[in-house]
């Protein structure tokens, strides 16, 4: 979880406000971390009546000398290993402040808990040991907040009563540290020498510090500021679901940036479809009134019917995020086998996600050593900048455009894997929309269909290797022009001869193919023509992505002739083949085929001639508003 | 065109649900309100709820009846737009306080519901060498695995809360249960950015918590704000009220005078009581809780 926490805060019930501050703190295993949280507590008077006493009484059970670190270890199974194992939560107050506590282990094993924990964060706490100084995981741990954005760091060089509270042991780390987190654009706030154990520079500057002229832990603390939302950012809306429960079609999502009010235009990404917002949708109140701002979540209904997705972004028109098919990001990588050139993923940018593959992998590193340079692959708890290649467009900005929606999280075998930000889009693979003046067409649509006496479309004929496809496509193509209009047929082979002649029988590149058709079909259509294609297009997502596409021309029919029929027929021997082995990647014998479950029309050519089924298609075309009724026509032209 | 995502739990809804309409007025583009504590909590448990009902097949939201499981309906009306657009599951120990009855069989009607009120075994298929209150305790858990069984839910919403109790501060937001529906302290994914690891093996099932972020505090600020109904016996009477309700057996009243919910908020605001130290079975080992955890309980 990743709150925004405003300067609005708690209402106390005397009715004052405290900042809410989330902090994390961090470092090398030993080095302190839970005996500082055990000490913060105990300075600002947040231990519960009795907790001390009884984790007292049961050192004493074991036979142990009472730690301040053992206010922590709540959990049995940290006892036994003697080690933090995850994420507690706990509150305190310093004066001005509320403090959050996100307790991160400092157990190299486990970073992707400290990740987990410190994604939440405001800022952190940097814990070193004064005796063993900056160490791998102290390092590591820096980077990370880096890559988590964390920019509020203090540092704390712990333990300084074990060598004597020497300033010059001291001012050696800090130039150290300080120097390393600069390299990463962090400055640190502070950096304070404190013994945990004794409490000096925790709550007080005691005499043993005295050389120490800085704040106190209390003191840094009580001075980070909480994140602020941001609503000076440009308006990011990722959608997260359309509800339609009632009469009413709601745009879900939370506003990750920027703000909207009921009447902003706006542009729907990665489709750049453009719309209004109608309304903003509550309950119980609804609609409400007035201007919403980043972090809220919301629902909105536009002023008409798009094909909306989970997904998508939703931006101003003269803001929108970028669409992308390929990306550059600056990962850390938390799965036991190593990230590696070609590796199939799964990529999520807010709720959009898609299928990826690695492009590229550049600067993988340990942050913890950073000497070790390679570029093959990212090996755990290692990071590195690596080139993305999407199956499906996405909306993004980079990080340092927005810091909520340019961040990208990796998903392998269901399970997140690794996470971070995105540097760039599109690295050079297609031109960004902004960059394209298109130039209109000379005519106007109603111009053509004035003589076409048809709307422009796109009828998409998806079902099995020889269900029938082009057969129909080719007799609709006769029968429209026979009535003096203008279709023009696509075929997905023939189309793989020159323009795709690039591809393969890939998942992505067949998603490609079908994305290439859409796009020339639904140019097509834009200009008045019918655009037939024929294609198998096993997929439902590419199908759901060239509906998406073409929008409201689009006219799916499925030619859902029975796969037994389809064999039997094999015209091009497709079949034969590829019972033989011959044919990989053989859409047809398999499951593959994923069935329409919105199709305008359903055909099954086995029950009926070419032209009932052309019949049909031309009854289907009329009844959907493409091809117009003659009599209807006439008398709106007397 | 379909517009809801083939295999989520959003299929299949129906129900219309009670909204208020607005009446229309001008309003000018100024700058947001900022969002204040409670406004963030709200904001963010939204996030959670849909993102469960996106993303999971099958899911349930676990309603004990108490403050907590009350606020989580509440802010899933708000996510959809009035209704709980899936079941409200009450694993019934039989056990509960009769105020507790009255409420559920209330509310379930005027918040349209739709309830599945699930027994549990009797006390005797439960480990026996649990100590007596976690051993009751552990008897909602076997309840719970034989109501999982029944329905095949791949997602539970539950009320829990990190500043409730130690062991419940380790927990994730979307938290993956094992087949018997045991819990794995040590191989927790991670989570961050608003992620969440949403696909569980098959057979097993995801805890999703909505107010894990959420404090005491925050639950009743946010009751009293809300106007959301509660349980009276949470006020106090005769010098004592309960801070959290359980079985009426293993759960005890603390004292207090709070008999409103502002003077809850500024006892709270004083005491360094655990807010569970009514629960009997809390204190009666170290790590019985962490086993009961471990074992499914919530």
């Amino acid at each position: 979880m990743n709150m925004i926490v405003t300067p609005a805060s708690p209402a106390t019930p005397n009715g004052t406000t405290r900042p809410q501050v989330r902090i994390v703190i961090v470092g090398h295993v030993d080095h302190g971390k839970s005996t500082l949280v055990g000490r913060l507590l105990h300075e600002t008077g947040s231990l519960p009546d009795g907790k001390l006493e009884m984790l007292k009484a049961v050192s004493a059970r074991r036979g142990m000398p009472f730690e301040w670190s053992f206010l922590l270890d709540a959990l049995q199974t940290e006892r036994d290993q003697g080690i933090t194992i995850d994420t507690t939560q706990i509150r305190f107050r310093t004066n001005s402040r509320d403090i959050v506590l996100i307790d991160a282990p400092g157990h190299a094993e486990f970073l992707r808990n400290m990740i987990t924990g410190a994604s939440q964060a405001d800022g952190a706490v940097l814990i070193i040991d004064a005796l063993e100084g900056v160490r791998d995981q102290t390092r590591r741990h820096g980077y990370l907040l880096h890559l988590l954005g964390v920019k509020q760091v203090a540092v704390v060089v712990n333990k300084m009563d074990r060598v004597d509270f020497s300033a010059e042991r001291f001012n050696e780390i800090s130039d150290e540290i300080s120097a390393h987190l600069l390299g990463l654009g962090v400055k640190p706030t502070a950096v304070i020498p404190i013994s945990a154990r004794d409490g000096d520079g925790v709550a007080e500057r005691t005499d043993r510090i005295g050389w120490y002229k800085g704040p106190t832990v209390v003191e840094a603390l009580d001075r980070l500021e909480p994140a602020q939302p941001l609503e000076a950012l440009a308006l990011r809306l990722p959608v997260q679901a359309i509800y339609k429960f009632d009469d009413r079609r709601i745009v879900a999502g939370r506003i990750e940036s920027g703000s909207l009010i009921a009447g902003d235009e706006i542009v729907i990404m990665p489709a750049g479809k453009i719309a209004r917002i109608k309304t903003v949708e509550s309950w119980p109140v609804t609609p409400v009134a007035g201007r919403q701002g980043a972090g809220r979540s919301v629902g909105i209904t536009l002023d008409r019917e798009l094909f909306v997705e989970r997904g998508d972004i939703i931006a101003h028109a003269n803001s929108a995020p970028r669409e992308t098919r390929r990306l550059r990001a600056r990962i850390f990588w938390l799965h036991d086998k190593p990230l590696a050139k070609g590796d199939q993923l799964l990529v999520r940018c807010g709720p959009k996600e898609s299928r990826a593959t690695v492009v590229a992998i550049e600067k993988a590193v340990d942050p913890g050593e950073l000497s070790s340079v390679e570029n093959k692959a990212i090996g755990l708890n290692h990071v590195g900048e690596i080139d993305i290649s999407l199956s499906n467009s996405i909306a993004t900005d980079p990080y340092t455009e927005n810091p909520r929606t340019g961040r990208i999280v990796i998903e392998v075998s269901g399970r997140i894997a690794g996470g971070g930000l995105v540097l760039s889009v599109d690295a050079g693979q297609r031109a960004l929309p902004v960059d394209i003046v298109p130039v209109e067409s000379a005519l106007r649509p109603d111009e053509r269909s004035a003589r076409y006496q048809h709307n422009g479309a796109v009828v998409w004929l998806t079902g099995l290797p020889a269900s029938g496809k082009s057969t129909l496509a080719k007799a609709l193509e006769r029968r429209l022009f026979s009535n003096g209009g203008s279709p023009i047929l696509l075929d997905g082979d023939t189309l793989r001869a020159g323009l795709n002649s690039d591809l393969g029988f890939s998942a992505a590149d067949r998603s490609e193919n079908i994305r290439r058709l859409a796009e020339v079909a639904t140019h097509l259509a834009r200009n008045g023509h019918i655009a037939i294609v024929a294609a198998v297009s096993p997929a439902r997502e590419d199908r759901a992505a060239a509906r998406h596409i073409a929008d409201t021309s689009f006219r799916e029919i499925h030619v859902a002739t029975p796969a037994g029929v389809c064999e039997e027929r094999d015209p091009k021997g497709h079949y034969k083949k590829a019972r033989a082995g011959a044919l990989a990647s053989f859409t047809g014998i398999g499951n593959d085929y994923e069935t329409p479950q919105a199709a305008e029309l359903v055909i099954d050519t086995s029950t009926r001639t070419v032209a009932e089924a052309a019949d049909e298609i031309e009854q289907m075309l009329k009844t959907t508003g493409v091809l117009f009724d003659e009599v209807v026509d006439l008398a709106a032209n007397i | 065109m379909h517009l809801l995502k083939d295999d989520s739990a959003a299929n299949g809804l129906s129900s219309p649900a009670f909204t208020v309409r607005a009446p229309a007025k001008e309003f000018s583009a100024d700058l947001a309100p900022s969002m204040d504590h409670l406004d963030q909590l709200e904001a963010q448990s939204i996030y959670i709820f849909r993102e469960a009902f996106g993303r999971l097949k099958k899911i349930a939201l676990l309603w004990s009846l108490g403050k907590d499981s009350n606020v989580m309906i509440w802010l899933a009306r708000k996510a959809f737009f009035g209704r709980l657009p899936f079941p409200a599951l009450h694993v019934d120990t039989g056990k509960k306080f009769p105020e507790m009855y009255r409420f559920r069989d209330h509310y379930g009607k005027e918040w349209e519901l739709d309830l599945r009120v699930e027994p549990c075994p009797p006390i005797d298929a439960v480990d026996p060498t649990l100590p007596p209150a976690a051993r009751s305790a552990a008897r909602k858990t076997e309840g719970l695995k034989m109501a999982l069984g029944k329905y095949g839910f791949d997602g539970l919403i539950a009320g829990i809360r990190r500043d409730e109790e130690a062991t419940r501060a380790k927990e994730r937001v979307f938290s993956p249960r094992g087949l018997e529906g045991n819990w794995d302290v040590r191989d927790q994914p991670p989570e961050f950015w608003d992620h969440f690891n949403a696909s569980p093996p098959q057979g097993a099932h995801l805890r999703i918590h909505p107010i894990l972020h959420w404090t005491e505090s925050d639950i009743w600020a946010y009751t009293k704000r809300e106007n959301i109904p509660i349980i009276p016996l949470y006020l106090s009477q005769n010098g004592k009220r309960y801070r959290s309700l359980g079985d009426q057996d293993i759960t005890n009243p603390v004292a207090s005078t709070a008999s409103n919910i502002d003077e809850i908020l500024v006892e709270l605001e004083e005491t360094k009581v655990p807010e569970r130290a009514g629960r009997a079975l809390d204190h009666e080992t170290e790590d019985a809780f962490e086993r009961l955890r471990v074992a499914g309980y919530l």
